[in-house]
């Protein structure tokens, strides 16, 4: 491994995450355009290989993508200098951005057009929701496990954390029984 | 002292957010409320900004609450937190567990996972929604309440179905001066 591998890692990443908005799902055209277009460093099976693992891990999709395809390239210094590249740009935008908007907030129009900002957030965010349910509320055990977290979540004390893995243990408890019963098949 | 803070509740937030992005949401609320380095209001403003800057939502935020919470080294610590669990989860899946996602175990905890994830988020952004919609006067905010849901009846029209975030930002930004809201 040298580190011409890994600066061009660190670079590669540095121009997804530069480059592209929104995250997760909008990201992948973006990935395949870089690592297996331009790259040749994975195939399209492998990315979308490498989707589906980020997507079933914790964190965030697109650094998860970035760790594994690095790590594959160049090991665990390949995987941490893709990361790297791939956090750099929102370090520095993020922060040059925070900063003018504490001075810019006092501003009157600043405001309006914030105000303005802030509810077509809303609209995004109704959209993400309807997108997300439409996924993961497949069947009625679904949609159970949905209407329990949501209601511990608004009234309850239970913590955000309980309740990811209560769900998780619920999942494996549900496919432990299955098997048990003998009733095959791998579909929750 | 804030920056063990910051990296400990992120470190948290980077192992237990699956799903991405908005799944980080249901924490950085719960953040919110438990210390004050940023309120409802300035979640709502991060968020606006975290959707329309280049970069991962999940990575965005947590710079922006970092920062927020204790300057650039904050943003630092608080960014390297959320990503030090994939890294190690993600480096252990690519060395020993080749099939991971196929997996029939893995598959059931995450079809656990999934919809409790979806209630979360769901929650949480109702929580945004009383913050944006709602004025501090208890009253409802017509001005954005009439723009998310003609943002939203729009976005489900197909030729408009895959217009950049960001377009209906600038516009709603624009509507925003013009109205004054």
């Amino acid at each position: 491994m040298q580190w011409r591998d890994l600066g061009e890692l660190y670079l590669t990443f540095f121009r997804i995450g530069g480059l592209t908005f929104g995250g997760g799902l909008t990201m992948l055209p973006m990935f395949k355009h870089e690592l297996v277009l331009k790259k040749n460093w994975v195939s399209e099976d492998e990315l979308l290989d490498c989707y589906a693992i980020g997507q079933c891990t914790p964190g965030v999709i697109a650094v998860n993508t970035a760790t594994f395809v690095g790590y594959k390239r160049a090991g665990v210094a390949g995987g941490i200098a893709s990361t790297l590249g791939m956090i750099s740009p929102s370090l520095a935008l993020i922060t040059l951005i925070a900063s003018f908007f504490q001075a810019l907030v006092e501003n009157v129009w600043f405001q309006h057009a914030m105000t303005g900002i802030k509810g077509v957030v809303c609209a995004l965010m109704l959209n993400t929701v309807i997108t997300l349910a439409r996924k993961s509320l497949v069947n009625l055990v679904c949609v159970a496990v949905c209407a329990a977290a949501l209601v511990s979540a608004l009234f309850t004390p239970v913590p955000t954390i309980a309740i990811v893995v209560l769900a998780g243990l619920f999942g494996a408890a549900a496919e432990l029984w299955r098997r048990r019963a003998g009733r095959g098949g791998h579909k929750v | 002292m804030i920056f063990l803070r910051l990296f400990w509740e992120f470190f948290k937030i980077g192992l237990f957010a699956v799903g991405g992005g908005p799944a980080t949401l249901p924490f950085l609320m719960d953040l919110a409320g438990k210390y004050d380095w940023y309120t409802l209001e300035d979640l709502a403003d991060m968020v606006a900004v975290a959707e329309s800057t280049p970069g991962p939502i999940g990575v965005n935020m947590a710079t922006y609450a970092g920062f927020r919470a204790a300057g650039i080294p904050g943003g630092l610590a608080a960014t390297l937190a959320l990503v030090l669990p994939s890294v190690v989860i993600m480096i252990l899946i690519a060395k020993f567990l080749g099939n991971f996602s196929e997996n029939a175990m893995v598959k059931a905890v995450f079809s656990g996972v999934r919809p409790a994830v979806t209630a979360l988020i769901a929650t949480a952004i109702w929580g945004l929604f009383k913050v944006v919609l709602v004025t501090e006067e208890g009253k409802v905010a017509m001005g954005p309440l009439l723009l998310c849901v003609a943002v939203f009846v729009l976005m489900q029209i197909k030729p408009l179905k895959k217009l950049h975030p960001a377009v209906w930002m600038l516009a709603a930004a624009a509507v925003g001066m013009v109205f004054r809201l």
